[in-house]
């Protein structure tokens, strides 16, 4: 089996007039981070949008254990976790149902994993409650748990600690790190330092 | 870094490795997703009574504004009742993915590593048993109240629940399309009435026929084809219009 590996390759992408991606290249091998760094506007999301396969870019590759992710982007999606600004929850379920519907149509889960997972990210007493009515802060904590239960070699995450109190910040590190120690692959877009040890890479990204 | 209890990270991840698990089957998978949808509109139970109560009130105005009279009555009953069928189900098409696009579950349904297609399809059935089976249910208590025979019943509940199967399934692709826009009522209409058009033809047609006495076999048939060629079709349409969506 080829060991896990993502490459970006000379990756353009327009947005309208505007040439967000100019040639990003980049490779990633089992345990590394990459953290993407840049001014508001100068592409993370994009860049990380692209390699999830949701946008089309113009020009490049992205590889997945050597191949181009775009010959079976159900096979690659099946391999990775993509988490955005907002955390993809529903107000009128509980963090417990919203867990179930969401990582639950990945890979069969029980409540005790799901209740497991809260706990591991500080938010075991939430479990019952609707989504409506928590935090922002708590709201990421329960997404941070769809991510750790979706147990897929590759992260892609767009600003994992918004919102959340120093506490909260140490429980992404962590989790990051566990995800690294297991020989996972991430790649974070990030503006405040995390403490994550494993390998780092950085890419900035210029406005 | 913290290690986690051993018990609590084997049961979150499997041991053997970070990717060492069986990924759900995309029928596991479309059934999650519909079940979702079911337990969601049971907590959001407003929005379900709407177009059933545009239907209610569209058909029951038409004996106050037209004329009493039975025996006219009976002759408007195919056109106002497709009509307000129409519009009804157009009316409830806007929250099909409104939600879902607004709170990110339909990207990471596009992410899931599923058939896009299979949860999409799972998704019209549960926007179908919400609004176009009440709607079933409701057509011929409509007829009824204006006059149309008990003899017409059967027909118009198989007509009206084959014409809105296919009613839901044209609506998935026109939604698909207008999901990433913000008023997007207006243009929706105009991508989905035009494809709607045989089902209200067909349909009036054959509630007509139901009512007269006739013989429906023929517009029966025919919307059931409109069906058929529906669940085939709209939820790889409808999967194809998602994906071009979010981009």
């Amino acid at each position: 089996m080829p060991s896990r590996s993502l490459e970006i390759e000379n990756l353009h992408l327009w947005r309208g007039e505007r040439h967000v991606l100019r040639g990003v290249h980049c490779a990633l091998g089992e345990g590394q981070c990459l953290k993407l760094t840049g001014p508001n506007g100068s592409g993370k999301t994009s860049l990380l949008r692209t390699v999830a396969g949701l946008m089309y870019p113009e020009e490049g590759q992205v590889r997945w254990e050597g191949r181009d992710v775009r010959e079976d982007l159900r096979s690659f999606h099946a391999r990775m976790t993509y988490l955005g600004h907002e955390p993809p929850l529903k107000g009128d379920l509980s963090a417990r149902e919203n867990l179930r519907y969401w990582i639950g149509a990945r890979r069969a889960l029980s409540a005790p994993m799901i209740d497991a997972a809260l706990g591991s990210v500080g938010a075991g007493a939430l479990a019952g409650q609707r989504v409506r009515t928590l935090s922002a802060g708590q709201r990421r904590r329960v997404a941070l748990a769809g991510l750790a239960l979706s147990a897929v070699p590759l992260w892609l995450l767009d600003e994992p600690a918004t919102n959340l109190d120093s506490d909260g910040q140490q429980v992404v590190a962590d989790l990051i790190s566990r995800h690294l120690a297991r020989g996972g692959l991430a790649v974070v877009a990030l503006h405040h330092p995390l403490h994550v040890s494993g390998g780092m890479l950085e890419l900035a990204l210029a406005a | 870094m913290t290690e986690l209890p051993a018990n609590v990270a084997a049961a979150i991840a499997p041991a053997a490795g970070a990717d060492d698990f069986r990924p759900l089957s995309s029928l596991a998978a479309a059934r999650m997703a519909l079940r979702r949808d079911l337990t969601l509109a049971f907590r959001q139970r407003g929005q379900l009574v709407q177009p059933l109560a545009f239907f209610a009130m569209v058909t029951l105005l038409f004996p106050l504004a037209v004329s009493p009279e039975l025996a006219r009555l009976r002759e408007i009953v195919p056109g106002v009742l497709w009509s307000a069928e129409l519009l009804a189900s157009l009316l409830a098409l806007e929250f099909l993915f409104r939600d879902d696009v607004q709170d990110g579950t339909l990207e990471q349904y596009a992410l899931s590593g599923q058939s896009l297609t299979a949860l999409l399809f799972a998704k019209t059935t549960a926007h179908w048993l919400l609004t176009g089976l009440p709607l079933t249910v409701m057509a011929p208590l409509a007829a009824l109240s204006l006059g149309a025979p008990t003899s017409a019943v059967a027909g118009i509940v198989a007509s009206v629940a084959l014409g809105g199967v296919t009613l839901s399934l044209i609506g998935s692709i026109g939604a698909s399309l207008t999901l990433g826009m913000k008023r997007s009522g207006a243009l929706l209409s105009l991508l989905t009435l035009p494809l709607s058009l045989p089902v209200l033809i067909f349909g009036a047609r054959a509630t007509q026929l139901a009512i007269t006495g006739g013989v429906l076999v023929a517009p029966l048939e025919l919307l059931g084809a409109l069906a058929v060629l529906g669940v085939t079709l709209a939820p790889l349409a409808a999967a194809a219009g998602v994906r071009i969506s979010l981009e």
